[in-house]
C-alpha cells in the first residue's frame, strides 16, 4: 500500500505552533511516516530541539514511523556537529540531506533526502551499496525519469518517495534572504523568518507572485500538487508520497490524498477541495510533466 | 606553498587556443550536450574538436579538464558514460564531476584519469569532501563560493585532496547543483540539462514610458528606467518586491562579478592549489585579457615579487564587483 509521509517543516514555526501542529498530526492525520528536524537553518534548531523527544514519542504512540532529517547545508562547526550527532543515532531512522551526513553515517542504514540529488539509477545503486534503504527523488524530476529511477530503486529493495504536495525547494544559499530583506545579515537575523509561516512572498515588479523566501532557501510560489498523478506515480513504482507542511489544514490535505489512494473519492473532487484548502496559492505539476515547474498541466484524460 | 595553477575557461576551440597561448596551466571545457553545466547554444566541443584541442594544449604543456558536471536523469545515464569514455580515449587530464553515479562509473572504468569534484556537488565541509575522496578517489575539490578564507584554511588541514577556488567572473548566488529556479520558470533544468536562465526564453519589453522590462519565460525579472541599462534576466539577480520592500530590491544579490584579485596572495598562502576563472561563454579577447593578467600576477607572487593587483582590479572596471563570502562572513 502506498504510504503518505509528512516532510520536515521547512519554516521557522514557533515551538508552540509546532507542538500544536504535531499533536493534531498524531491524533488526526492519515499519514504513515513523519520526518522531523531542522533541514534549512542551523540557527533555528535550538528553538524546537527541546520538544523533539516528546514529539517523537507522541507520534510513535499514534502509530507513525518517525524519521529525523539532517541539514541540507553543512558548513559551520555547529552544522557539522549536528550532522555527526544525528548520524550517530541508532533510532529513529535518519534521512540524510548532505554528503557530510553520508560520511558520518558510513554503511549503517539511512534514507536519502531530496537534497541529495539522487537523479538516476547509477547514483541510487551506489547509494544502496552504501546502506541507503529509501530514496526521496528531487522534486524537479519529470515522469519518465521518476519511473526509471523508481524501477531501479525498487529492484534494489529501496523505498521510493516523491513530493506530492507543498512548495518545491528551488534553491539554497549560504546567504539568508530573509535577513537581507530586513537589512540584516545571517549572523544578526533576529529570526525575522518566524514572521512568515508559509514563506516570504516575492513578486515581480509588475506584481506577479513568483517565489517564496524561507531563510537561506528559495521556494516555489505554487504548491506542487500531484493528486491527479497519484495513480501513475503508484504504477511507476513510487512507494511513498511526501506532503510538505504548509500553513494550511494539513490534516485535511492528507485526508484527500489518502481518500484518492484508497479509491474513496474521485480525483476531480479531491483536487477541487485541495485548491480550496490552498486558498490564494496556485497549484502546479509542471515538473512532473517536463514543463516549467510553476505550470498546471491538465491530465489528458481522467484516471 | 601551493602550485597556484591557473584554470581557464574554454567555451570553444578558439577560446581554448587563446587561453593556452595566454598562459593557462589548465583549461576546462565540455561537450555540446547536457553533460556539462554550460550547455549553451554555440558553445562547447565536438569529440573531433576536443581531440585536436587536447593535442594543441598538451603540446604547450597545458592540461585539459573535461566538465561532466551535470546530473543525468534516470534513463539517460549512457550519454554521460559515453562522454567519459570519449574523454578518456582522447587523453583528457581530468574529469570534473558532480553526480555520484558518474563518479562511480569513471572511478571503476577509467581509474587512470583524475577526478575533480565540481562545484556542482556542493561539498562545503571537510566531511563532505572526504566522502567523495574516499568513495571515488577524488583528487581535487572545487569549493563552493560560500566560504571565507579562514574556513578554506581550516578545510585544507582536514582533507586529503587539492583545493580549487573560483577567483574571477560571474558570481552565482545559489549553492550550485541545488538550484531549480530556471526549471521552475522555463522547463529546462540547470542540473539535468546544464541550462541557466536560457537566452531562448529572454525578452526585453519596452513600455510606452520608455522603461524596459527584462523577462524570462514571460516573468519580469527586472525593470529599468529609460536611462538605465537593461541587465540580463538571470533569476537570482533580478529585482522583486516583498512585503517589507514594496519598491523592488535585489532580493538575492546585485548583478556583480566576483573578483578576488586583492585576495590572491592570501588564498595562495591558505593552500589553494588552483584558481578557476569563470567564463566559458565569454569572448576570446576577454579570455586573453583575463588569463594574461592573472598569469602575470600568479608568477609574480610565486617569485616573491609584488603582484600588480591594480591590473586585475581594472579588469572589472565600470562593473560592480564583489569579494563575496571570501572576505567576510557578513556577506551571508
Amino acid at each position: 500500500m502506498t504510504k503518505l509521509t509528512l516532510g520536515p517543516v521547512a519554516y521557522h514555526w514557533s515551538a508552540e505552533m509546532r507542538r500544536d501542529f504535531y499533536a493534531r498530526i498524531a491524533d488526526e492525520a492519515p499519514v504513515d511516516e513523519v520526518y522531523l528536524g531542522e533541514v534549512i537553518c542551523s540557527k533555528r534548531a535550538p528553538f524546537h530541539e527541546p520538544d523533539l523527544p516528546a514529539t517523537i514519542e507522541r507520534l510513535q504512540r499514534a502509530g507513525k514511523l518517525v524519521v529525523l532529517s539532517t541539514l541540507a547545508e553543512v558548513m559551520l562547526k555547529r552544522e557539522r556537529k549536528a550532522t555527526e550527532d544525528l548520524a550517530a543515532m541508532e533510532a529513529p531512522e535518519i534521512e540524510i540531506n548532505n554528503a557530510a551526513g553520508l560520511f558520518a553515517r558510513g554503511k549503517r542504514p539511512h534514507r536519502i533526502g531530496p537534497f541529495m540529488n539522487a537523479y538516476n539509477e547509477a547514483t541510487i545503486a551506489w547509494m544502496a551499496r552504501q546502506g541507503a534503504t529509501h530514496v526521496c527523488l528531487p522534486s524537479e524530476m519529470p515522469a519518465p525519469a521518476i519511473a526509471a529511477a523508481a524501477q531501479a530503486a525498487r529492484h534494489l529493495g529501496l523505498g521510493v518517495e516523491v513530493q506530492a504536495f507543498g512548495r518545491a525547494s528551488l534553491a539554497v544559499s549560504a546567504r539568508c534572504y530573509h535577513a537581507r530583506a530586513h537589512g540584516r545579515t545571517k549572523d544578526n537575523c533576529q529570526f525575522v523568518c518566524e514572521e512568515d509561516a508559509d514563506g516570504m512572498p516575492l513578486r515581480t515588479r509588475d506584481d506577479q507572485p513568483i517565489l517564496r523566501v524561507n531563510g537561506i532557501q528559495t521556494q516555489s510560489e505554487s504548491y506542487i500538487d500531484l493528486l491527479p498523478e497519484t495513480t501513475r506515480l503508484v504504477a511507476e513504482g513510487v512507494t511513498h508520497l511526501r506532503l510538505m507542511p504548509q500553513a494550511v489544514d494539513m490534516v485535511a490535505v492528507a485526508q484527500l490524498f489518502r481518500d484518492v489512494l484508497d479509491g474513496k473519492m474521485p480525483v476531480d473532487e479531491a483536487d477541487r477541495q485541495l485548491a480550496e484548502l490552498s486558498g490564494d496559492t496556485g497549484l502546479s505539476n509542471g515538473f512532473y510533466h517536463g514543463a516549467a515547474g510553476y505550470r498546471r498541466i491538465a491530465m489528458a484524460a481522467p484516471v | 606553498m601551493s602550485l597556484a595553477e591557473l584554470i581557464c575557461p574554454a567555451g570553444t576551440p578558439a577560446a581554448l587556443r587563446t587561453a593556452v597561448d595566454a598562459g593557462a596551466d589548465a583549461v576546462y571545457c565540455g561537450f555540446q550536450d547536457a553533460t556539462n553545466a554550460r550547455n549553451f547554444p554555440g558553445l562547447n566541443f565536438t569529440p573531433d574538436e576536443l581531440a585536436a584541442s587536447v593535442v594543441y594544449a598538451h603540446a604547450k604543456g597545458t592540461k585539459v579538464l573535461l566538465a561532466l558536471n551535470t546530473y543525468p536523469p534516470a534513463g539517460k545515464v549512457d550519454l554521460w558514460r559515453q562522454a567519459a569514455d570519449t574523454g578518456a580515449r582522447l587523453g583528457v587530464d581530468a574529469f570534473i564531476v558532480a553526480d555520484m553515479g558518474v563518479a562511480d562509473y569513471i572511478a571503476r572504468t577509467h581509474p587512470q584519469v583524475r577526478l575533480h569534484l565540481s562545484v556542482q556537488a556542493a561539498a562545503s565541509s571537510p566531511e563532505a569532501i572526504r566522502y567523495y575522496c574516499e568513495s571515488f578517489g577524488v583528487k581535487r575539490v572545487v569549493l563552493p563560493r560560500i566560504l571565507t578564507i579562514p574556513e578554506i584554511r581550516q578545510i585544507r588541514k582536514e582533507i586529503p585532496c587539492e583545493i580549487e577556488t573560483f577567483i574571477f567572473g560571474n558570481h552565482g548566488l545559489m549553492v550550485e547543483g541545488r538550484c531549480s529556479l530556471t526549471n521552475y520558470l522555463t522547463g529546462q533544468s540547470t542540473n539535468m540539462d546544464g541550462v541557466c536562465s536560457p537566452a531562448s526564453d529572454v525578452e526585453y519589453a519596452r513600455h510606452a514610458d520608455g522603461s524596459m522590462a527584462s523577462q524570462l519565460a514571460g516573468f519580469t525579472i527586472d525593470q529599468f528606467g529609460p536611462d538605465e541599462k537593461a541587465g540580463y534576466p538571470t533569476i537570482c539577480k533580478g529585482r522583486y518586491t516583498a512585503p517589507h520592500r514594496p519598491q523592488g530590491y535585489y532580493a538575492f544579490e546585485e548583478p556583480v562579478s566576483l573578483n578576488l584579485s586583492r585576495l590572491l596572495p592570501e588564498l595562495i598562502e591558505a593552500g589553494v592549489h588552483a584558481f578557476k576563472i569563470e567564463g566559458r561563454q565569454r569572448s576570446k579577447s576577454y579570455v586573453r585579457g583575463v588569463v594574461r593578467a592573472f598569469r602575470a600576477a600568479v608568477d609574480d607572487i610565486k617569485a616573491g615579487r609584488e603582484a600588480n593587483i591594480a591590473d586585475l582590479v581594472a579588469l572589472t572596471e565600470g562593473q560592480k564587483q564583489t569579494q563575496g563570502a571570501f572576505e567576510t562572513k557578513k556577506w551571508r
